[in-house]
């Protein structure tokens, strides 16, 4: 069973990293997702699939085969934040495709190359013509 | 449990969720932002005072013993840690007082600031390896929404770049947590401590850590990856670009000290390794900025450069090394988030930050130029800042241990530090504006900002004029660093199984 999950998880991992080398940033946008998902499997299957029951323990008994359920703490944790920080790089994503009007790799790079845009910005947004906000900052 | 040991993340989450429900009305979050800004910087302060008289703060979270709950330890360098984010936040959080522009990002831009501080702090004082890793999280997704904030296209672009190679980053770092949890069956530091200088560590645990020191690696910078880094840090809003170079990337060369520390406190392979990246991030951090010809693109690369001489002590493993790391971090972080104060400062006068487009600002703002001056003579090392005596130990330790070409290295990299800094101030300050005299504006709508900048130049030249002090805390500091006794008793202690 661990042997199945390790390799599910190296081939994920694979295709993730593949999808995050692809010029589109939408790919390479998913292809963190899909890294994302690998590694919690990864982390999931480090701490052994043993056990067959729920490790509810009470009071008075412990489950007979209880599984581990620290490994499964450590991948809620993971796969609730990672959640959150691919809905705040689809929303980032969005942004981008709205300003630049594509998503490659490349157009991203050349503009964080641009020279500084003259005039000093007094608070965030301050620039004329930069007043859009990314959609769904959170708040 | 202490209260004192929860404070510091308590402090700015308290701030942050106060802050957020009263979110509609502006002046008040930003009262709140302030007084938890001050109030951070108060508990780091108690917090120091505490450790200098060597208390070692630690306890367990919801109190489960340890390895099974939450470790927190708050040693000398955490408490330290924690000190200069209070000193840092309140800057930065001065910075964002200007009453201009849109209120509605300014108003985020404080909440967030708290969010960030947080995770900063989470990270200073945790004792436990997964534990970590929600703090890298939760200062990586504040630092993600104060780089976006404002928008525009070279932002979103910027955070496009630093987003997806920062995730890349923790991801490593989860999967390497969750290895060492299947190899080693612990991620409480104490015990992995234990197990590691007792050299009864699995390979496969070894291997794992390794990997955990690659995912800190991308986050302090280290040669050869640092990419991200010069690549978004200019994109940012001035405050914004300055609290991360102050903060975040000292949170990665923060938790490289404190893992190699605690698992290999002799000299070994692992040291040399990190010696060869320390001296080539050095190096490549300094050239990469002679090439550059924007304020924030130039103080960009030479975070990359500095943050090599606290991974040079870390590297050299001696006591005099580690204490040398110890004092570099504190000063770099004071200097380096001022320089980019200051750089913000001087780009709003002269209208750009484009060193081309820049001039006359020693003629029209001689204070402003002293301000800069201060920090960047003490970047490069000159006597009597404190940039000279956290590179004076560092070189004596290179001398000490044999290792005359990495001293070389740091020597070199110092000179190149003062030239680069001596191309702002010719460019920025010296000559003549481009667009003739009326083209520099001192005219300031940011009094708390010049307050901030003025406070931070005064602690550089405190700690340099007063290094005797910070010094024996750094040798404390270090000395606990090497004898970790605090994270060794909450696994073996009363509290401990």
């Amino acid at each position: 069973m661990e042997i199945l999950a390790a390799l599910t998880a190296g081939g994920l991992a694979g295709i993730g990293l593949w999808m995050l080398l692809d010029r589109n940033l939408i790919r390479v946008v998913l292809g963190i997702a899909i890294l994302g998902n690998a590694i919690n499997l990864a982390v999931l299957t480090a701490g052994r699939l043993l056990g067959e029951s729920p490790a509810f323990v009470t009071a008075t008994s412990v489950p007979g085969d209880p599984s581990n359920p620290l490994p499964q703490a450590l991948v809620l944790t993971a796969i609730v934040i990672g959640f959150g920080l691919f809905v705040f790089a689809l929303a980032v994503l969005k942004g981008v495709r709205e300003t630049h009007g594509d998503t490659t790799t490349d157009t991203v790079s050349a503009v964080t190359g641009d020279p500084a845009p003259d005039g000093y910005e007094a608070a965030p947004g301050a620039f004329a013509g930069s007043a859009t906000l990314p959609e769904g900052r959170e708040t | 449990m202490n209260a004192w040991l929860v404070a510091p993340v308590l402090v700015p989450l308290s701030t942050l969720a106060l802050g957020i429900m009263l979110r509609p009305r502006h002046r008040l979050v930003t009262a709140v932002s302030l007084a938890g800004a001050v109030a951070l910087l108060l508990v780091g302060l108690r917090l120091v005072a505490m450790a200098s008289h060597d208390v070692v703060l630690a306890g367990q979270l919801g109190g489960w013993p340890a390895p099974y709950g939450i470790t927190l330890i708050i040693d000398r360098l955490s408490a330290a840690m924690v000190a200069i984010t209070g000193v840092i936040g309140l800057a930065t959080i001065l910075h964002g007082l200007a009453r201009e522009g849109d209120p509605g990002p300014r108003r985020d831009f404080h909440l967030f600031v708290h969010g960030l501080l947080a995770g900063v702090c989470g990270a200073f004082i945790t004792g436990d390896v997964f534990n970590l890793y929600v703090w890298f999280e939760v200062l990586l997704i504040g630092s993600f929404a104060l780089m976006a904030l404002g928008g525009g296209r070279r932002r979103l672009a910027g955070t496009m770049t630093y987003l997806a190679l920062n995730l890349v980053a923790t991801f490593v770092f989860l999967l390497a947590a969750g290895l060492l949890y299947g190899s080693a069956g612990t991620l409480n530091m104490g015990e992995l401590g234990l197990l590691f200088r007792a050299g009864e560590a699995p390979a496969p645990a070894t291997l794992a850590v390794a990997l955990m020191l690659v995912s800190f690696a991308i986050k302090a910078g280290l040669f050869p990856v640092f990419g991200w880094l010069p690549a978004s840090y200019h994109v940012a809003w001035t405050p914004v670009s300055a609290l991360f170079a102050g903060l975040l990337t000292k949170v990665g060369v923060y938790a490289l000290i404190r893992l190699v520390t605690l698992l290999w406190p002799e000299y070994s392979p692992l040291h040399t390794g990190l010696l060869w990246v320390a001296c080539a991030t050095m190096l490549v951090g300094v050239l990469g900025a002679a090439a550059q010809n924007e304020v924030r693109r130039i103080l960009s690369f030479h975070i990359v450069s500095q943050v090599g001489y606290m991974i040079l002590g870390l590297a050299l493993a001696s006591p005099l090394a580690i204490t040398g790391a110890v004092f570099y971090l504190i000063h770099h972080i004071v200097v380096k988030a001022n320089l980019f104060f200051v750089g913000g400062m001087a780009s709003r006068a002269a209208g750009s930050e484009r060193l081309a487009a820049m001039g006359g600002l020693y003629a029209r703002m001689p204070f402003l130029a002293l301000l800069f001056a201060i920090p960047a003579l003490s970047l490069a090392g000159i006597p009597p800042l404190s940039g000279f005596w956290a590179k004076f130990v560092l070189v004596k330790a290179s001398l000490e241990g044999g290792f005359w070409w990495a001293a070389g290295v740091a020597l070199v990299t110092g000179i190149f530090t003062l030239l680069s800094m001596s191309k702002i101030w010719n460019e920025a300050f010296l000559k003549a504006h481009p667009g003739g005299k009326g083209a520099v504006r001192p005219a300031d709508g940011m009094p708390w900002a010049w307050w901030a900048v003025t406070g931070l130049a005064l602690l550089t030249v405190m700690i340099g004029l007063g290094a005797g002090p910070v010094m024996d805390y750094a040798v404390a500091a270090a000395g606990q660093l090497a004898e970790p006794s605090a994270y060794f008793a909450a696994v073996t202690g009363p509290g401990g199984p």
